[in-house]
């Protein structure tokens, strides 16, 4: 044992990199988790044994089915498909990574968009012998929606052509246009084998004409969210701490998670909606206190006046652009639930820590996913479409757009009735900078 | 400029101390339910970090099956005086007594299922409307799909096929009367990560986690504690061995590992190099394939 004891302080500052995949039963996606997993070693024995038993018993002979290692739920491995967002976990000596793991059809694009909420990148998978269809554009589109800062678009099943350069620069030349229009930010291409493992973990002897990196280093090496701690700071009050103990009879934490940019002991803040002025007198993480913290920590802020905050304001710094201040607000929004959107309708909102209610105001078109091209004529919100629409909030929100600040441009519907999340919305300023038709 | 750079450790601590935070601001009685497992124990020192220096604003609720290791109650004791935490005990055998629960027989029984009654009981009695749970989702294939924040109707029943999507990071904790939340704020730590920052943080772990000798005997490949909480069979054959647990429940469902480890440095390397998951040598996860998956719908952590 004492031989690996080294190792240890390594794992102390790995990074950690969360990353979707879409993709339906027969594009390879389990194949190349399974892949990733197992050469990761992050699968057991005692594991791979229970997908060995589970493959005889549904008749798959000796073959080892590696879907059966990521569909979880009892109804999803009987019908042999993916329903629900599944996370899995592996590591490198590099770093951490958390797969959100989404069916691909388009019954099932609300998971989609719920696995890449939160998803530094996409990988978007695609038969090389099919080339780009329908579903690698939905997944694309979708990955565009929730601005995920990088897409890696993998040519699967290179070994059916060959390791043809030809096939794959085609499908590479195709997707680029794709990719303009939806202005995906960071695409980058690989050939690979999930199935063989052709530069997925180790770079191919087969395709001497890449001189690219394998998948895993990409993963390894891709920035992780670098863009974040550069934005105007922002701060959503979570809760208020405050001990009333004789040691501590007049601490008053702010608590939250810096949700943009950072703060620093000294910085002069406004607190919104109030607007009231203060000057950031301490940063607490658990019991230290910092000089500075920045995006995604969760620390308790002490300001030097004695103001009235409460959950759901927002403190930012003084000397930065501010987000809007708002009752009206127009977004982007994928419904996900079985009764329709109701125009008219009243809804629960919930925004970064502020809940509020809401009226939908209007429907303006409902974005088809398969063609990119805008809905006119049907106004009805279903399960799984895309819409924009604009709300008016009873509270003023406090708001960036979603293309500025995935938080505090994002919000949630939900039911007044059922409770249930029925729409996921992300909050657009200006729809000719954020949208795109074909 | 300075390098705003997070540690995966970090980053996992700061979204479980949100998540921590949210349940406190969302529910008006919450409860952590600790197990005296690592898990927990690390869920109960992110409390402990998350509200300082006031204290944790909701008790702590052990259900006690009367099964368990001597040294998880004193060790429980201990951590809830340190961190100035309350503590409300369901007791499995307290049911047993009132009738609520048959306890099962034989060999291979368990009061593993049982306590899912006393846990419901306990909730109901003291009115609790959320119970953080340390399950992570690295643990069992079902709970890889569960929720942060994990509705239960008012059965305490979960339905995986009917769950809250979750977003970016905002968490809807809104229910109907006699409805209630599980929330698990540890969902995306892995068991590897679970040992680094228990390394990184200093926290003392119960005795049992570290290799000690102790008297046991072998069932279907799994090394148990020759305790009288478990009827051994004329056949099995009780050793002395040197072993540590992986993962610490009620004694009749806690498998041992044969290890030589005493510090967390070599736990971690022990990991490292193991091949078999942690739940392997949890006999309540063998009874068959989708185990856990029904266990949760009924009602379990």
């Amino acid at each position: 044992m004492s031989t690996q004891t080294k190792d240890t302080t390594g794992y102390l500052d790995m990074e950690l990199l969360r990353f979707s995949t879409a993709g339906s039963v027969d594009d390879g996606k389990s194949t190349l988790i399974g892949r990733l997993l197992y050469d990761s070693k992050s699968i057991f024995e005692d594991q791979l044994q229970a997908v060995k038993d589970a493959s005889k018993r549904l008749g798959g002979g000796d073959e080892v089915n590696l879907a059966l290692l990521t569909d979880g739920l009892r109804a999803e491995r009987e019908q042999g498909i993916t329903i629900d967002v599944a996370y899995r976990y592996f590591a490198t000596p590099k770093r951490k990574f958390i797969i959100a793991d989404t069916p691909g059809h388009i019954e099932y694009t609300r998971n989609m968009v719920t696995g890449a909420s939160t998803a530094d990148v996409a990988i978007i998978l695609i038969d090389a012998r099919n080339g780009i269809i329908e579903q690698s554009k939905r997944h694309s589109y979708i990955a565009s929606l929730l601005q995920i800062p990088n897409v890696i678009v993998a040519v699967n099943k290179m070994d059916l052509v060959d390791f043809s350069e030809t096939v794959f620069n085609d499908i590479k030349k195709e997707y680029e246009g794709i990719a303009s229009i939806l202005k995906l930010k960071n695409v980058i291409f690989i050939p690979i084998s999930a199935r063989d493992g052709d530069n997925v973990v180790d770079a191919s002897d087969k395709t001497p004409w890449y001189k690219g990196d394998t998948l895993l280093h990409l993963l390894e090496t891709l920035p992780v969210r670098k863009d974040e701690t550069r934005l105007p700071a922002r701060f959503p009050v979570q809760y208020i701490i405050r001990p009333h103990s004789d040691d501590f009879h007049d601490y008053r934490g702010y608590a939250g998670r810096i949700s943009g940019g950072s703060f620093k002991v000294g910085d002069e803040v406004t607190i919104l909606p109030s607007k009231t002025q203060s000057t950031i007198k301490a940063i607490d993480e658990g019991t230290k206190s910092l000089e500075e913290a920045f995006t995604p920590q969760s620390v308790s802020i002490r300001l030097t006046d004695n103001v009235d905050i409460s959950r759901g304001d927002i403190i930012v710094k003084s000397s930065e652009p501010k987000p809007t201040v708002s009752g009206n607000v127009s977004l982007l929004v994928c419904w996900l639930n079985q009764r329709p959107l109701n125009e008219g309708g009243k809804y629960i909102i919930r925004h970064a820590t502020e809940e509020t209610r809401a009226i939908i105001k209007d429907v303006h078109y409902k974005v088809n996913i398969n063609t990119l091209e805008n809905i006119l004529d049907d106004k009805t919100v279903k399960m799984n479409d895309i819409a924009h629409i604009s709300i008016k909030t009873l509270k003023p929100l406090k708001y960036d757009s979603y293309g500025e600040n995935r938080i505090t441009g994002s919000l949630v519907l939900i039911d007044e009735n059922t409770f249930e999340t029925v729409g996921a919305g992300m909050i657009v300023h200006n729809l000719e900078d954020e949208t795109f038709t074909i | 400029m300075s390098n705003y750079k997070l540690t995966h450790l970090k980053e996992l601590e700061s979204e479980s101390i949100f998540i921590l935070r949210e349940v406190a601001a969302q529910f008006e009685k919450p409860a952590l339910l600790f197990s005296g497992g690592k898990d927990s124990i690390v869920m109960a020192y992110l409390a402990y970090k998350a509200f300082y220096p006031a204290a944790i604003p909701f008790p702590f609720v052990h259900i006690d099956t009367g099964h368990n290791f001597e040294e998880t109650i004193t060790y429980r004791d201990e951590l809830v005086e340190r961190l100035g935490a309350q503590l409300i005990v369901g007791s499995v055998e307290e049911s047993i007594a009132t009738g609520r629960v048959v306890e099962e027989k034989g060999f291979n029984a368990s009061r593993n299922k049982l306590q899912t009654v006393t846990l419901l009981d306990t909730l109901e009695k003291y009115k609790f409307d959320a119970a953080l749970g340390g399950a992570r989702r690295d643990e069992e294939k079902a709970r890889a799909k569960e929720r942060f924040f994990s509705h239960r109707d008012e059965f305490g029943q979960w339905d995986p096929k009917n769950q809250r999507p979750e977003l970016w990071n905002i968490f809807n904790g809104k229910k109907n009367l006699g409805e209630h939340f599980r929330v698990f704020p540890i969902s995306n730590l892995t068991e590897m990560d679970i040992w680094q920052y228990i390394l990184q943080e200093n926290i003392p772990l119960p005795s049992l986690y570290y290799t000690h000798e102790r008297e046991v005997f072998e069932r279907d490949g799994i090394i148990y504690a020759a305790l009288d909480a478990i009827p051994r069979r004329e056949s099995e054959k009780v050793e002395v061995k040197r072993v540590r647990c992986r993962t610490i429940g009620d004694i009749t469902c806690t498998g041992l590992t044969l290890s030589s480890a005493d510090s967390l440095e070599d736990i971690i390397g022990e990991i490292a190099s193991s091949r078999i998951t942690e739940r392997g040598g949890r006999s309540d996860d063998k009874r068959s394939e989708a185990a856990m998956e029904d266990r949760k719908k009924a009602g379990y952590f």
